[in-house]
C-alpha cells in the first residue's frame, strides 16, 4: 500500500523533464460561486466546451459533475485523464492523476474544487497545490471554488455562517488568475435547493439547515460580488508591479501584525491581508520571542499562525525581546512599516484588558510616526489554557534546595552574629545572601528566597524571637522594607539574566551566521564553499548535510555531502530545484520524504539545493529561519564564486592570447631568420660562377648554421609543448653522474670550441635517479646559454656536488653577468633580455625551468660575487642507490 | 682505414614517403655507388625487401600506411638484412622501440650525407660474414676475443668477468647503439632488464680502466637515454 501512495519516481522525473520545455506560466481561470449549488462546474464546462470549439487542446483533469444530467452532457467531447486511485483505511478515494496531466501537458486543464484537500500519500497535501504546479509546467487551468473556501474571507463566512471552513485556499494563488462569478439569486437557489439539484456531501447536509438560510445567501453572495470587484484583474496588477520598480511600493504603506500563539492571531492574520490586498501593498508578520520558552500546544500553534500568515502572502519576521511592544517597533522601524494591526479582544477577560492596555498604552507612546490600527479580533480554534495561571517552574527543584540550604547557613551565622549585634543586622545579611543568590537563581527561587529570608528574620532574631510577632513599629517599618526590596531585588537580577540569556541566543544566531559569512569570504572555489556549508549545518543543527548541484547532465549531490540522498530523496531535491521552492520535510511539498530541501537560490538563479536530514520531529520556526538564511547565504557566496570562476575564464583565455601571439611572432621572426639565411645562401651559390667549378665555402657554412639554428628551434618547441601538455612522463632510471656530464660536453663540442670548459666533480659520485635525457638536456641548454651571453674564449665552470638529499649543478662564467632587474623574468617564456645575441628563442631556460621542476628540483639564478652570472640546479635524490648485487 | 670497405654496388632499398627525402637519398647514395631501390609506402617497402634483396634498408619510421617498426618487425620475420632506421622522431623511446625491434642504427632527421656513409659503411661491414677476425683494436687498446684478454699500451688490463661480457658485446656490435635492455639481457640475462644499474656502473668502470681521460670518453660512447655505441674498433 506504502507502495502505490508514492509518487511514482519515473513519473515524477517525466514531469519534472516535460516542466524544463516549459515556456511560461499557465494562466488560472476561477469560476467562483458563493456557495455550493450555484453551478460552478456546470459553468467552467460551458467555458470548456467554448475553448475546445475554438481549436484549443483540452481536458478533464478532474471533475465531479455528481451524476447530474446536464452537466454530464457539457463534458462530452473532452478527453478525460484517469483518475489516480489511493488506498485510505479501507477506502478508496481517486484523485486527479498529477503526473499523468503533466505528462500528457495539454494547452488547458479543467481541475474541480479547488479547496478540495487529497487523499494522504498524494504529493501535495491540497489541490490548489497541484493546480499550482500544473501552472508552473505553462499549462493553463479552469477551476471552481466557493468564497467560503478563500483563506481571507474564511473568517467572514464563519462569522455569518457558524460553519467551520477547513478547507482554505491561499488568496495569493487567485491574484493573477482571472475571476468569474457564478452568480445565482438566492431565492433561485433555494428553489433549486429544493429541488434536489444541489448535492451535498454528507457532512454538509448536516450544516445544511442552517448554512442555506436565504439571510445567510445573500450575504455570501454579497461577499462574493465584493471580492470580485475588488479583484484586481491581471493587467491592473502587471501595471501596478511596473510602478512598483518606480518606488511606489517603497512610499506607499506597508502593514504589520504581530503573530503568536493567541486565539486572536488567526484572524488578526487574516484581517491584515485582506487590509493589505485592498491596499495592495506588502505585509509583515513578526514573532516576538520571549525568554520564556512555551510548552508543545502553545508551539505548535504559533507554527501554525507563522505559516498561515507564510501562505497568506506575508514576509515573517522572528525577533527576540522581553519587551514585546519594544520588540514589535523595533522590527516596525526597520522594515518602514507604516501600521501597525492590533487587535481588541472580543470576549476577553479583566486580566487580558488589562495586558492588553499595557501594550496598546506603551505602543501609542513610543510608535512615533507608525500608526495603529486597532480592530474587531476574534477567538478562533480551540482556546488553549491560558498561561497565566499554569504553574511553569522555570528553575528546577535543585534551586529551591540551594536557596533553602544557603539561607539556612546564613541563619546559623546570624544566630553567631546577633549576640553582638543585636536583631537588625542579621537582616542584612540575610539580605545580602538575597542579592547573592539572585546571581544563580531563577524567579521563582528568588521569590522563595526573599520570602523565606524576611519570614526567617522575623521568627528567629526580630524580638519577641520565635514568634512572628513583630512588637515595634520600627522593626515593623524595617521588616516590610526588607520584604519588599528582597523581592524587588531578586526578581530583578532575575529578569536581568534572563534577558542575558535570551540575548546570548540571539547573539548565538547571529555569530552561526557571522561565522559562516567569514568562512564563505575566506572559500576560493566552489567545492570550498560547499565544504564549508556541509560542515556548519553539521555542526549547527546536528544534522546530516547534503548539497545538491547541477552538474554537466543531471543534478547530484557534490562528493563533500554527508547525506547519501537515495534515489526518491534526489528527485525531491530536482523538484525544488526545478519549483525553486523548499520541499520534503517540514513543508507542504512531498511532506513525505525523509529530508528537508531548501533552494539555494538568489535574484539571479538557483544555483542548487541544500538537503538536510534534522534529528528533530518538528523544526522550530528560529532554526528554520537559520537554516534558510544559510542556504541564501550559500547561495550568493556560490553565485559569486561561478560569476568569478567566468571572469577567471575569460582572464585565462586573454592571458594565452596574449602567450599565442607572443608565440607567433616569435616563431615566425625565428623560423624565418634562419629560412632567410639558407634562401639567400643558397641563391648566392647558384649564381656563382667559378671558372674552376669550386664553391664558396662560406656560404655552406651559413647554410650549415641557419639549418643547425632551425632543427634547435624545432626540438625547443617540441620540449615546450611536451611540458604545457602536462602529459611529460618523467623517464626515471639510474644514472652516471660523470657520464650526464661527459655527455653533455660531448655533444655541445661544436658550441663550445675555443672555450676552457672546466669540470668540477669528485671522482666518486653515487649513481642518481633522474631522467637522464632530460637533465642532460638542461645541463646543455645552460652551457649555451652560457656560450650565448659571454664573449668568445670566456671560460665556463661546470660543478657537481651531492648533499644530504640533493643533488647540485653549478654552471658559472666569468661574462657580463644578469642584469638585476631582469632576474625574475629570465625563465619566463619568450623572454629575451634586451641586446640579448641573435638565435636564441626565449625558450631555452624556460625548458631547463619545466624539466627541473618536473623532477620536483628547483633553479636558480644570480650573480657571482666576483663577477659572471651562475646558474644553480638543485635535484632531490631522496632514494637510496641500489646496492649492486652482480 | 679502407673507405671503400664496401663491396661494388651492395643494393639499398630506401622507404620513406617523402619524394624530396627519396630524391636526395638516391643521389646521394648513387653517387656514393649504391644500386638504389625505393619504396614510398610501408607494404611496398615490404615486397621490394622481398624481390630486390638489398644489403641494406633505410626506413622512415612515419610512414602513411604502417609504422615503421610493424615494418621492421615484418622483414624481421624472415630477414637480418641490415636496417637503418631515419626519422624526425627523436624521442628516446622511439629509438629503443625500434633498436628492440632489430634495428641495426637509428639516424635522426635531419642529418648530414657524410653521416648517413659513414653510418651505412659501418652497418654494412658488420653484417658482412664473420672475417675469422677475433683481435679488436681502438686506439692503445686490443681485445683478443680467442685469447679472452684486453691489452692497454701491452700490458694486460685487469677485467672482471662481467666488465669483460660487456665490453665483448659491444666490441663485436661495433659502432652499433646497444639499448640498455638488449645489454642487460646479454650480460645479466633476461629478468635483469630493469637493473639500468648495473650497466651504469660497470661501464663507468670499463670507462676508468681503458679509457686515456675518463672525463672525456672516446671508445664507448652514452647514447643518452638509450644506450651504449663502441665506436672507432677495428
Amino acid at each position: 500500500v506504502n507502495d502505490r501512495e508514492r509518487p511514482n519516481p519515473d513519473a515524477l522525473l517525466a514531469a519534472i523533464q516535460g516542466k524544463t520545455a516549459r515556456s511560461q506560466r499557465g494562466r488560472l481561470k476561477v469560476f467562483l460561486g458563493m456557495c455550493p449549488g450555484v453551478g460552478k462546474t456546470y459553468a467552467m464546462l460551458e467555458a470548456a466546451q467554448r475553448e475546445l470549439k475554438a481549436g484549443r487542446d483540452v481536458i478533464i483533469a478532474y471533475v465531479e459533475t455528481h451524476g447530474r444530467k446536464e452537466t454530464d452532457a457539457l463534458a462530452i467531447g473532452l478527453p478525460l485523464i484517469a483518475r489516480k486511485l489511493y488506498e485510505h483505511r479501507g477506502l478508496a478515494l481517486s484523485e486527479m492523476d498529477l503526473d499523468a496531466v503533466l505528462s500528457r501537458h495539454p494547452q488547458l486543464a479543467l481541475v474541480d474544487e479547488l479547496a478540495h484537500t487529497n487523499a494522504p500519500g498524494s504529493r501535495h497535501p491540497k489541490r490548489w497545490q497541484d493546480v499550482n504546479e500544473l501552472l508552473d509546467a505553462g499549462v493553463d487551468v479552469f477551476t471552481t471554488v466557493n468564497v467560503q473556501h478563500l483563506e481571507s474571507r474564511a473568517d467572514t463566512v464563519r462569522q455569518i455562517t457558524g460553519a467551520e471552513i477547513r478547507e482554505t485556499v491561499p488568496d495569493s494563488l487567485l491574484d493573477a488568475a482571472t475571476l468569474e462569478l457564478v452568480n445565482l439569486p438566492p431565492a433561485e437557489l433555494v428553489a433549486r435547493l429544493q429541488q434536489g439539484k444541489v448535492y451535498l456531501a454528507e457532512r454538509a447536509a448536516s450544516a445544511g439547515q442552517n448554512f442555506f438560510q436565504e439571510s445567510n445567501l445573500t450575504a455570501l453572495r454579497e461577499l462574493s460580488l465584493r471580492l470580485v470587484a475588488d479583484h484586481v484583474s491581471v493587467d491592473t496588477q502587471e501595471f501596478h508591479r511596473s510602478q512598483a520598480d518606480a518606488g511606489a511600493w517603497k512610499t506607499g504603506h506597508r502593514l504589520m501584525v504581530a503573530v503568536s500563539a493567541s486565539p486572536l492571531s488567526e484572524s488578526l492574520i487574516r484581517w491584515t491581508r485582506r487590509m493589505a490586498d485592498s491596499l495592495r501593498c506588502p505585509w509583515l508578520a513578526v514573532h516576538v520571542e520571549n525568554t520564556r520558552p512555551l510548552e508543545d500546544p502553545v508551539q505548535s500553534r504559533l507554527q501554525q499562525n507563522v505559516a498561515l500568515a507564510r501562505t497568506l502572502g506575508a514576509e515573517v519576521v522572528d525577533t527576540t525581546d522581553d519587551n514585546l511592544a519594544r520588540g514589535l517597533l523595533r522590527i516596525a522601524r526597520q522594515n518602514n512599516v507604516s501600521q501597525i494591526i492590533l487587535g481588541k479582544p472580543a470576549g476577553a477577560t479583566l486580566f487580558e484588558w488589562f495586558r492588553a492596555g499595557k501594550l496598546f498604552r506603551q505602543l501609542t507612546r513610543d510608535s512615533g510616526d507608525i500608526d495603529l490600527q486597532i480592530v474587531r479580533a476574534e477567538k478562533t480554534g480551540v482556546v488553549l489554557p491560558p498561561r497565566r495561571w499554569r504553574w511553569r517552574p522555570t528553575s528546577d527543584g535543585k534551586q529551591y534546595v540551594i536557596a533553602a540550604l544557603t539561607l539556612a547557613i546564613v541563619g546559623l551565622l546570624n544566630a553567631l552574629l546577633v549576640q553582638f549585634t543585636g536583631p537588625r543586622v542579621p537582616g542584612f545579611v540575610f539580605l545580602l545572601a538575597v542579592v547573592l543568590l539572585a546571581l544563580f537563581l531563577g524567579r521563582g527561587p528568588m521569590l522563595f528566597a526573599g520570602a523565606a529570608s524576611a519570614l526567617a528574620w522575623n521568627y528567629f532574631f526580630l524580638p519577641p524571637r520565635f514568634t512572628f510577632i513583630i512588637t515595634s513599629t520600627e522593626d515593623g517599618v524595617l521588616f516590610g522594607l526588607y520584604f519588599v526590596v528582597a523581592i524587588v531585588l531578586g526578581q530583578l537580577v532575575a529578569r536581568i539574566r534572563a534577558q542575558e540569556l535570551a540575548e546570548r541566543r540571539r547573539e548565538e544566531r547571529a555569530t552561526a551566521l557571522y561565522h559562516l559569512t567569514r568562512e564563505f569570504a575566506q572559500a576560493g572555489t566552489r567545492d570550498e564553499v560547499v565544504w564549508q556549508l556541509v560542515a556548519e549545518v553539521n555542526r549547527g543543527f546536528q544534522a546530516s548535510t547534503a548539497v545538491v548541484l547541477p552538474g554537466e547532465k543531471s543534478l547530484a549531490a557534490h562528493p563533500d555531502s554527508s547525506l547519501v540522498l537515495s534515489e526518491k530523496e534526489l528527485q525531491v531535491a530536482e523538484w525544488t530545484f526545478l519549483n525553486r521552492q523548499p520541499a520534503g520535510k517540514f513543508t507542504d511539498n512531498l511532506p513525505g520524504a525523509e529530508a528537508l530541501h531548501l533552494p539555494l537560490t538568489t535574484e539571479r538563479s538557483v544555483v542548487g539545493v541544500l538537503s538536510v536530514s534534522l534529528p528533530e520531529k518538528a523544526l522550530p520556526l528560529a532554526r528554520r529561519d537559520l537554516l534558510e538564511a544559510y542556504a541564501r547565504q550559500a547561495a550568493l557566496v556560490l553565485d559569486r564564486v561561478a560569476l568569478r570562476a567566468i571572469g577567471e575564464q575569460s582572464k585565462l583565455v586573454a592571458e594565452s592570447e596574449r602567450l599565442s601571439n607572443a608565440l607567433l611572432n616569435s616563431i615566425s621572426h625565428e623560423l624565418r631568420t634562419p629560412l632567410a639565411a639558407i634562401t639567400s645562401a643558397i641563391s648566392a651559390l647558384a649564381e656563382s660562377k667559378k671558372p674552376d667549378g669550386t664553391f664558396d665555402r662560406s656560404m655552406v657554412a651559413e647554410i650549415q648554421e641557419a639549418s643547425a639554428r632551425l632543427n634547435r628551434l624545432v626540438g625547443n618547441l617540441l620540449n615546450v609543448t611536451r611540458l604545457e601538455s602536462g602529459h611529460m612522463r618523467l623517464n626515471l632510471d639510474w644514472c652516471d653522474v660523470r657520464d650526464l656530464v661527459q655527455t653533455t660536453v660531448r655533444v655541445l663540442e661544436r658550441e663550445l670550441s675555443g672555450r676552457t670548459v672546466t669540470l668540477e666533480m669528485a671522482d666518486k659520485l653515487p649513481l642518481v635517479r633522474l631522467d637522464f635525457t632530460l637533465i642532460q638536456q638542461s645541463l646543455a641548454n645552460l652551457m649555451l646559454n652560457a656560450v650565448s651571453h659571454t664573449p668568445p674564449g670566456t671560460p665556463i665552470r661546470l660543478q657537481v656536488r651531492t648533499e644530504p638529499l640533493w643533488l647540485v649543478f653549478n654552471i658559472a662564467d666569468d661574462g657580463p653577468g644578469l642584469s638585476p632587474e631582469l632576474l625574475p623574468r629570465i625563465f619566463d617564456k619568450f623572454f629575451r633580455a634586451p641586446g640579448a645575441p641573435a638565435g636564441g628563442s626565449g625558450l631555452g631556460l624556460a625548458i631547463v625551468k619545466g624539466f627541473v621542476e618536473a623532477h620536483g628540483g628547483r633553479i636558480f639564478a644570480a650573480n657571482r660575487p666576483g663577477g659572471g652570472a651562475e646558474f644553480t640546479l638543485r635535484l632531490p635524490q631522496t632514494e637510496i642507490q641500489p646496492v649492486e648485487t652482480a | 682505414m679502407n673507405s671503400h670497405a664496401v663491396k661494388t654496388s651492395a643494393i639499398a632499398l630506401i622507404i620513406d614517403d617523402e619524394p624530396q627525402i627519396r630524391r636526395l637519398l638516391r643521389v646521394t647514395l648513387e653517387s656514393n655507388g649504391y644500386e638504389v631501390f625505393d619504396a614510398v609506402d610501408g607494404n611496398q617497402g615490404i615486397v621490394q625487401a622481398a624481390q630486390c634483396r638489398p644489403d641494406v634498408i633505410l626506413l622512415d619510421l612515419g610512414l602513411p600506411d604502417l609504422d615503421g617498426v610493424a615494418v621492421l618487425k615484418r622483414i624481421r620475420e624472415w630477414s637480418r638484412v641490415p636496417v637503418i632506421i631515419l626519422s624526425v622522431r627523436d624521442r628516446e623511446q622511439d629509438k629503443i622501440a625500434a633498436l628492440d625491434a632489430g634495428a641495426d642504427d637509428f639516424v635522426t632527421k635531419p642529418f648530414s650525407s657524410g653521416e648517413l656513409l659513414a653510418r651505412l659503411r659501418t652497418t654494412l661491414r658488420r653484417s658482412q660474414p664473420a672475417s675469422g677476425a677475433s683481435v679488436f683494436r681502438a686506439g692503445k687498446i686490443e681485445v683478443d676475443l680467442s685469447a679472452r684478454n684486453v691489452r692497454k699500451q701491452g700490458q694486460e688490463v685487469k677485467l672482471t668477468p662481467t666488465e669483460y661480457a660487456l665490453l665483448r658485446l659491444l666490441v663485436i656490435h661495433g659502432g652499433k647503439v646497444l639499448t640498455h635492455r638488449q645489454l642487460l639481457t646479454e650480460v645479466w640475462g633476461p629478468n635483469a632488464v630493469e637493473q639500468t644499474h648495473y650497466l651504469r656502473v660497470h661501464i663507468a668502470h670499463l670507462r676508468e680502466k681503458l679509457e686515456e681521460n675518463s672525463a672525456q670518453p672516446a671508445f664507448i660512447i652514452t647514447e643518452p637515454g638509450v644506450g651504449y655505441r663502441a665506436v672507432g674498433w677495428e
